[in-house]
């Protein structure tokens, strides 16, 4: 029995299913981030074991682009957060709900 | 056989990570619980010869990203309980169902064919070290990582205008004090 590329897919897949339902159950911001980085992460892998399944290298290239992305979404996100909090004092999305200051 | 135990073992890991993550209440241990699956992935990408890529992944999500936001959760208040109680009814129920069915779609889906193309048409052993990635990615993959310098660029230009020209009055919220 060896690890065939499914197994990786499968795990890809929970993972990436664990992240959806963890943004859509989640209310503090902070942890809606973490799901959405265990999604990107979770297509990482993906990329990356189908690369290696085909022999090419792209999917790793796609890996650390996709790396890039959410390096760059987190510092954009976490700052509109602290700029939320420093406003409203909260980390709740609940509470941010009215889309005016 | 050594190689099915280690992907169970650190599939597990993973597993157990993101369930840590998405059910505690402190945000800190959210964060741990995501360290873990970080550090799982990283160990998949050494098994897929991926080692220029598990590196990165060790130093930039391990290291960096989740040191930002262990900083941020420290700065907004790390004894803040989330509050659990479901404010539309049957909210848990109705996203674990969405959640196991988005997962059974995928692996549905996904069965047929997991990787479009006939086979292997590349290098039968490609192992990412530096050298093969930077060859792809300063070759044929030049344009877009310069933009990905662009995005990096706006992004750190984005937060410091959202730090130096955001909000400074903090009001309070629901009785919570604000300090």
């Amino acid at each position: 029995m060896t690890v065939t590329l499914g197994w990786y897919m499968v795990l890809a897949a929970v993972l990436f299913s664990m992240g959806a339902g963890g943004v859509l159950i989640r209310r503090n911001a902070l942890v809606m981030f973490m799901s959405v980085e265990l999604m990107l992460n979770s297509v990482n892998l993906t990329f990356i074991a189908a690369g290696n399944e085909l022999g090419l290298v792209e999917g790793q290239v796609a890996a650390l682009f996709i790396m890039v992305v959410a390096a760059a979404e987190v510092t954009i996100g976490l700052a509109i957060l602290v700029a939320v909090f420093r406003r409203r004092a909260t980390a709740n999305v609940d509470v941010l709900s009215e889309l005016k200051g | 056989m050594i190689e099915v135990i280690v992907f169970v073992v650190f599939a597990l890991v993973a597993l157990a990570g993101a369930v840590v993550m998405i059910t505690a209440k402190n945000p800190v241990y959210s964060a741990m619980g995501l360290l873990a699956t970080m550090f799982a992935m990283a160990i998949f990408y050494v098994m897929l010869d991926a080692h220029f890529v598990a590196a990165v992944q060790i130093i930039v999500y391990a290291g960096a990203v989740m040191t930002l936001f262990l900083f941020v959760i420290m700065m907004i208040g790390v004894d803040k309980q989330e509050d659990t109680a479901e404010t539309i009814p049957f909210q848990r129920g109705i996203t674990f169902v969405v959640a196991l069915g988005l997962a059974v779609v995928i692996i549905l889906a996904g069965r047929q064919a997991w990787v479009t193309g006939s086979g292997m048409f590349g290098t039968p052993d490609l192992v990412g070290t530096i050298e093969t990635v930077a060859d792809s990615l300063f070759g044929n993959w030049t344009l877009a990582f310069l933009s990905t310098v662009f995005l990096l660029t706006i992004a750190a230009v984005g937060t410091v205008a959202l730090a130096l020209f955001g909000p400074t009055a903090v009001r309070d919220v629901d009785g919570e004090e604000g300090t």
